[in-house]
């Protein structure tokens, strides 16, 4: 993915950078090295095979859709929260959008416009409830999107009588979901990095991104400084679910097919990349970037495992311990750089403000 | 003279606990003035109230002479009023420009301003300017807030308030968490924002520390003002002895 050849979100001179921000992004550099790391043993193990074009197409195309899933899951985790819903709003936002195509018949762009239309808008009014029931209503985002999880995935069940839909529009499967923007680039992962870059251009240059690390590090402070905590929040699980619906779109046209039954472990799999890419669990902390790092990780070991006769299982138990490697190294790190760190994780209780006792030392 | 704040008749209940029972006070421009008093003697309802944070059940309050109501925080900020709490209300993992313009942000200006870009210079520059006014130790200006010493987190709290203030600002128990060199930055500090035509209102326990930085000291026991002093004429007993309830009536 060319994300990955974009400069480290918070490059520049002229940006404020913290310490913490600086650690975040050595994490990030660090699990970069992983990768490169471990792209290397593979393309040293299978020379003629790994490093091959259609190889890197085929690892950049399965992390297309993650990625879009984790800029929205990133700003989620960095206010404190998460979003468990991310796999089932992509579901019911291709199932709402194949429908919806469907009706209005076609195979070219207008049909696949009018898709994107209702699969931004289905994913939207799904963050949309996350984010009002977490803002206003101060149930644990855990709880919120574990709710959302089940009815999204329910309502798409519903729609479809739980039976697949595979008619997308030919423009959407052939162009963007198997198509190269230009020689062996597909098309899915240029649109996915351009969500990319955005999303690292909104959380490291935007006062949008400024209160979303304002209200993971102390939601009260901002919320005294005139910070609207609750309204941000709403926005920022509406960005996530409108991600999702994005998502959504180009599942469809990736798998030709709204995968109903195959997104259940999507969101355990995007938040591993979160963390694995540096942004903590408990707010406050993170990038864009380092999510896309840690993205690529699970899939490069599961794509290079096969290569060299490995059972691609052992990708599983690796991810798994690098996830907990990653997260225990960042706490001792954490614990270092800023003292009186919260030890309950803020997406277990309220939103805005819960954390703000436990947090009083540290502000 | 007029005071620029005034309160007159302060009452405020919480149930059947009755925490404010007619408080007076009054600070003047350019002065410190310190509130003492026990525990539950009403001080920080009283700053509450004053800084818009709770409303009062009656009683008034004056600003340069002129009623005004004070429905939340956002009123006070508006006519240049500002609060440091006790918990300083920063956030731990942003800058101190980042904490110092919160919520206040210098946007580009233009088209990118309007898509939500902001202009860290200018904010890092006004960060820069505010901290070496008022003597506050700021060493690192990209570094976390959580990362930097109790004092200069105090620092940066009140050189943020006193950036934003016009007209008062309020500090609740500044020094209760500092060693000696802090406490007397932040000493230091009251004393440069009080210079620039601030009235700064102190809240402490600590009688050396009020007696060190407060121009006048006004006395709070079981809610309500009991004494007004000037500094010069009055002595640590006779404000132990005023805050443990030996006056009942107002003095002043």
């Amino acid at each position: 993915m060319s994300a990955t050849q974009t400069t480290p979100a918070v490059a520049t001179e002229d940006a404020p950078t913290s310490r913490l921000s600086r650690i975040s992004r050595l994490q990030a550099l660090q699990i970069l090295i992983l990768l490169v790391v471990t792209i290397a043993v593979f393309t040293a193990l299978r020379p003629d095979t790994f490093l091959t074009g259609f190889n890197i197409r085929g690892i950049v195309q399965n992390t297309a859709i993650y990625a879009v899933l984790g800029v929205g899951m990133t700003f989620v985790i960095i206010t404190g929260g998460i979003d468990l819903s991310v796999g089932s709003v992509l579901v019911f936002s291709g199932v709402v959008a194949d429908k919806i195509m469907v009706w209005y018949g076609g195979q070219g762009w207008g049909t696949v416009l009018i898709g994107l239309v209702a699969a931004l808008a289905s994913g939207l009014a799904w963050g949309l409830v996350n984010g009002i029931l977490v803002a206003k209503a101060k149930v644990p985002p855990l709880v919120v999107t574990l709710g959302s999880l089940s009815a999204a995935l329910g309502f798409a069940q519903i729609i479809t009588k739980g039976l697949d839909l595979r008619d997308a529009p030919q423009a959407l499967v052939n162009d963007i979901g198997f198509g190269n923007i230009v020689g062996q680039v597909p098309t899915i992962a240029v649109v996915s990095a351009v969500v990319v870059v955005f999303g690292i251009v909104l959380l490291h240059r935007t006062r949008f991104g400024l209160y979303t690390y304002a209200i993971g590090s102390n939601a009260e402070a901002g919320r005294r400084a005139g910070v609207k905590v609750e309204r941000h929040l709403i926005k920022v699980y509406a960005f996530a679910g409108l991600l999702a619906g994005f998502a959504g779109l180009l599942n469809l046209g990736f798998f030709q097919s709204t995968t109903i039954g195959g997104q259940s472990n999507t969101p355990l799999n995007v938040i591993a990349g979160v963390a694995i890419g540096g942004t903590s669990l408990f707010g406050g902390i993170g990038s864009v970037f380092g999510t896309v790092i840690g993205l690529f990780i699970p899939i490069v070991l599961q794509n290079g495992f096969i290569q060299v006769g490995v059972q691609p299982f052992w990708q599983q138990v690796v991810v798994g311990a690098v996830l907990v490697a990653v997260v225990y190294v960042d706490q001792l790190r954490r614990a270092a750089a800023l003292r009186g760190t919260k030890t309950r994780l803020p997406f277990l209780s309220r939103a805005g403000g819960a954390g703000s006792t436990s947090r009083k030392g540290s502000a | 003279m007029t005071a620029v704040l005034e309160a007159r008749g302060i009452t405020k209940h919480y149930g059947h606990v009755e925490a404010l029972s007619g408080a007076n006070f009054d600070v003047q421009a350019g002065e410190v003035v310190a509130l003492i008093g026990d525990n539950g003697a009403g001080k920080s309802t009283l700053v509450r109230i004053l800084s818009g944070a709770e409303s009062a059940d009656s009683g008034e309050v004056l600003f340069e002479g002129k009623p005004v109501q004070l429905t939340s925080p956002t009123d006070a900020r508006a006519l240049g009023m500002e609060t440091v709490f006790q918990d300083l209300a920063l956030a731990p993992h942003l800058s101190p420009v980042q904490n110092m313009y919160l919520g206040r942000e210098v946007m580009r200006k233009g088209l990118l301003g309007k898509l939500g870009f902001m202009d860290s210079k200018a904010m890092r520059d006004g960060s820069r300017s505010a901290f070496d006014r008022l003597g506050a130790t700021v060493r690192d200006l990209n570094g976390t807030v959580g990362g930097m010493s109790g004092g200069q987190r105090q620092g940066i709290a009140v050189a943020r308030a006193a950036a934003w203030a016009q007209k008062v600002i309020f500090l609740d128990e500044p020094t209760a968490a500092l060693g000696v060199v802090q406490t007397q930055n932040v000493l230091e500090l009251v004393r440069r924002v009080s210079g620039e035509g601030i009235g700064v209102v102190f809240i402490s326990h600590s009688m050396p520390h009020v007696m060190e930085v407060a121009d006048r000291i006004q006395v709070m026991w079981r809610g309500r003002r009991v004494a007004t002093y000037n500094k010069a004429d009055t002595s640590m007993e006779q404000l132990v002895s005023a805050m443990t309830g030996a006056l009942a009536q107002e003095a002043s």
